[in-house]
């Protein structure tokens, strides 16, 4: 370690500064711009390099870190190609407000502009998909920029950073010099809400016949799960989760509520819909959350918590906004609340109705796999105990529907973008971070080929990733849409015909794998695979092709009505 | 409705880029931008025109304030507050009209900034209305171009 005073070269800069930023891990592939970075690397024995395969891996392995650990992930990719391949992954965590920096190396600053080799205006094409980003243009500045870097990445609603380094300027020296403190005059989110309202709104609670939490993945990147707990338990307030919030209140109390939304449960988006009080907490009021604004708790007195004030009044406008930090805004409701004096028991057991009139089911007299047995069955037997990361699709909404979340940091998802392709690299970054819960990965046999080559990585680090291949040869989510909505026209969606046998690529990238097409099978590969720890497993579950998932608002309709062919074949409520 | 909206940026490369991709990124309507630097080098002030409902220029001015590069962002519409812009035209100018015309440039207060035997480049300045007018009386007469610099503004002193 060098300390400050001493003179230094860019990479050995960059290097003390991940340092004092306490990283552990950098996801990462060499380049020319950042040849001096890898020399210096060759020395570096406390920060671990782990060499991915595509750059777009290195972004979501970096934000599966962060979301299992809450810390930021780090990113570092050569100039051009390797930054561009970046883009995904940037976007996605910014959609999903996902702490990551992302280091980028750059043509030396006399060639920026003239088209050089692997040059590529990465500041210019990121610049709408980060929460901020930097070109470096001076050795002196790179310092303070990292330290800005990680400061805004992780202050306030988190998201993605990018720091561009041109190659000389990674190669030029000057006196190191770390600034322990960061003042941004731009950058300054509000963290302590504004008592007035947050009395205001506690005077609404405890006046409420029918309130309902509706609880967003803000409350989890706020560390503020235990005072939700408390505020619902005290309160007698059923919670509903968005798929980013899953986990920030126990999935097995009986005012856990699941999911809301498109795919969320039946007495969910029911209580929105007959709720007098909304009580938004580090969310954002999705098109996939509300379906039809204009019939979204129609009946609710709403108040919104974010610390983002550009999510307040954007999608629906809200009778009480309370900008600031969830941690602060449920302690000091909590502070301020006085006794309640509702009696929520009527509104409870009108839910409850609701969940028994349609409880989320699924098929099970063929023998046939389904999907939802597979999680059922791993929800069961980690005991909701996993860190659980999904690509995108029907597995996605069926892991929300049937994993059992009990803990904040469980679900780890591509929600905002949507991005096939997340699962397995995520996975694996997740694994870097977490070592004492199984992480437990549900992919499809679509997404799970967008980042295969990732399994090298998993491989190589003998991560102990337990991949659980959906395969119904179909890019089902798609699907789905085109029987419901598009006559059933299968375009360019059944993958039958040229899908790999999956056990046979695990097996070339040196990991175990097994197959199972029963129940009965998929119960004991499923315990395998959990005691498996000597690197990743793969099962490939073959799971029945043309499974829907259930009960679904469609695009544009009120949550209110929703479809639940299967549920109940003739009903649509 | 019309929005004249101050914003105080750092002074530093892609400052304007950030805002201008936030605007179109958003769909919100931009009608004019300009940026120069204020009295701190280190600081430049935008000025934005742009129309919308109260909910989406509440959003505009949100969105504005989110940017990292963004120091202040102030909404002049409703406060006092003076409005200039500058135009630059060039017209074609014959013996039977140009008395016509430099009476309009007497009228609107402009300046004679260019002339040659076949046309006349003036300058006027004035609230961005005024500048319309300007351009619509002159309309008649040939513009062979014309260049405005978009609003600038500032609150009015105490």
């Amino acid at each position: 370690m060098h300390s400050s005073g001493q003179t230094l070269n860019g990479s050995e800069i960059f290097f003390e500064c991940l340092r004092r930023e306490n990283v552990e891990y950098i996801f990462g592939y060499p380049g020319g711009s950042l040849l001096k970075v890898y020399e210096t690397l060759h020395e570096v024995k406390d920060i671990h390099h782990i060499l991915v395969r595509h750059e777009q891996g290195a972004t979501h392995m970096a934000e599966g870190y962060a979301r299992a650990t809450g810390k930021p992930g780090v990113v570092l990719v050569t100039s051009g190609p390797g930054a561009t391949n970046t883009v995904t992954g940037i976007a996605n965590a910014y959609m999903d407000s996902s702490p990551i920096v992302v280091f980028t190396g750059q043509v030396p600053s006399s060639l920026i502009g003239n088209d050089a080799f692997q040059e590529a205006d990465i500041v210019g094409i990121t610049r709408p998909i980060t929460k901020h980003n930097f070109l470096v243009k001076d050795v002196r500045e790179l310092a303070i920029t990292i330290r800005k870097a990680f400061f805004l990445a992780t202050t306030g609603r988190p998201g993605p950073v990018l720091v561009d380094m041109p190659k000389d300027i990674l190669n030029s020296s000057c006196v190191f010099d770390f600034p322990e403190t960061v003042d941004i005059r731009g950058f300054k989110p509000t963290f302590k809400c504004h008592i007035n309202q947050v009395e205001k709104a506690a005077q609404k609670i405890v006046r409420a016949k029918r309130p309902l939490l509706y609880i967003g993945g803000g409350v989890i990147s706020a560390e503020a799960s235990e005072e939700l707990r408390t505020l619902a338990i005290q309160q007698n307030i059923p919670v509903t989760m968005t798929l980013q919030g899953l986990g920030a209140f126990p999935g097995n109390h009986p005012l856990s509520m699941g999911m809301l939304g498109m795919h969320g449960t039946y007495w969910a988006n029911q209580a929105v819909n007959k709720c007098d009080l909304l009580i938004a907490v580090g969310a954002r009021f999705d098109d996939r959350v509300t379906g039809k604004v204009d019939t979204f708790a129609p009946q609710a007195y709403k108040i919104h918590n974010d610390i983002d004030p550009t999510n307040v009044d954007k999608n629906i406008k809200v009778d009480l906004p309370i900008v600031g930090d969830a941690k602060n805004f449920l302690t000091t409701l909590l502070e301020v609340m006085p006794e309640n004096k509702e009696n929520r028991e009527p509104w409870l057991a009108e839910i409850n109705a609701w969940r028994e009139q349609c409880p989320l089911t699924y098929g099970s007299e063929d023998n046939a796999l389904r999907t939802e047995f597979v999680i059922d069955e791993v929800s069961r037997q980690t005991r909701g105990n996993a860190v659980v990361v999904t690509d995108v699709g029907q597995h996605q909404m069926w892991t929300s529907q049937f994993y059992t979340f009990i803990n904040p940091r469980s679900i780890i998802t591509s929600g905002g973008l949507g991005t096939m392709g997340f699962g397995l690299p995520a996975a694996i970054g997740a694994a870097f971070g977490i070592k004492d819960r199984p992480v437990v990965l549900f992919c499809g046999d679509g997404g799970f080929m967008m980042n295969v080559q990732e399994l090298v990585t998993a491989v190589h680090n003998k991560m102990p990733v337990k991949i659980f291949l959906i395969n119904n040869s179909f890019l089902g989510m798609v699907r789905q849409w085109q029987e419901l909505f598009h006559k059933e026209k299968y375009s360019f969606t059944d993958l039958g015909d040229s899908n790999p046998d999956f056990v046979k690529v695990a097996e070339a990238f040196g990991c175990k794998a097994l197959m199972a097409d029963s129940p009965n099978a998929a119960k004991e590969a499923i315990e395998e695979a959990l005691a498996w720890n000597d690197g990743p497993i793969l099962v490939d579950f073959r799971v029945v092709k043309k499974d829907m998932v259930f009960p679904m608002v469609p695009a544009g309709g009120s949550i209110s009505d929703m479809l639940l062919a299967r549920l109940n074949p003739k009903t649509m409520v | 409705m019309k929005h004249i909206i101050s914003v105080l940026v750092e002074n530093k490369f892609g400052s304007l880029n950030r805002v201008a991709a936030m605007f179109s990124a958003r769909g919100f309507n931009l009608e004019s931008i300009s940026i120069g630097e204020t009295e701190d080098t280190e600081i430049s002030r935008m000025t934005i025109v742009t129309r919308g409902e109260d909910q989406i220029i509440n959003q505009v001015l949100k969105q504005l304030n989110r940017l990292v590069d963004t120091i202040k962002v102030t909404d002049l519409t409703r406060q006092p507050h003076v409005e200039r812009e500058l135009l630059l035209m060039t017209l074609k100018l014959s013996k039977t009209v140009q008395h016509e015309i430099f009476e309009l440039i007497t009228v609107f207060k402009g300046k004679v900034v260019d002339i040659k035997q076949k046309s006349i480049t003036i300058e006027v300045i004035g609230s961005p209305d005024k500048i319309n007018t300007t351009i619509d009386i002159f309309r008649p007469y040939g513009i062979k171009e014309l260049a405005r610099s978009g609003a600038v503004a500032i609150h009015r002193g105490e």
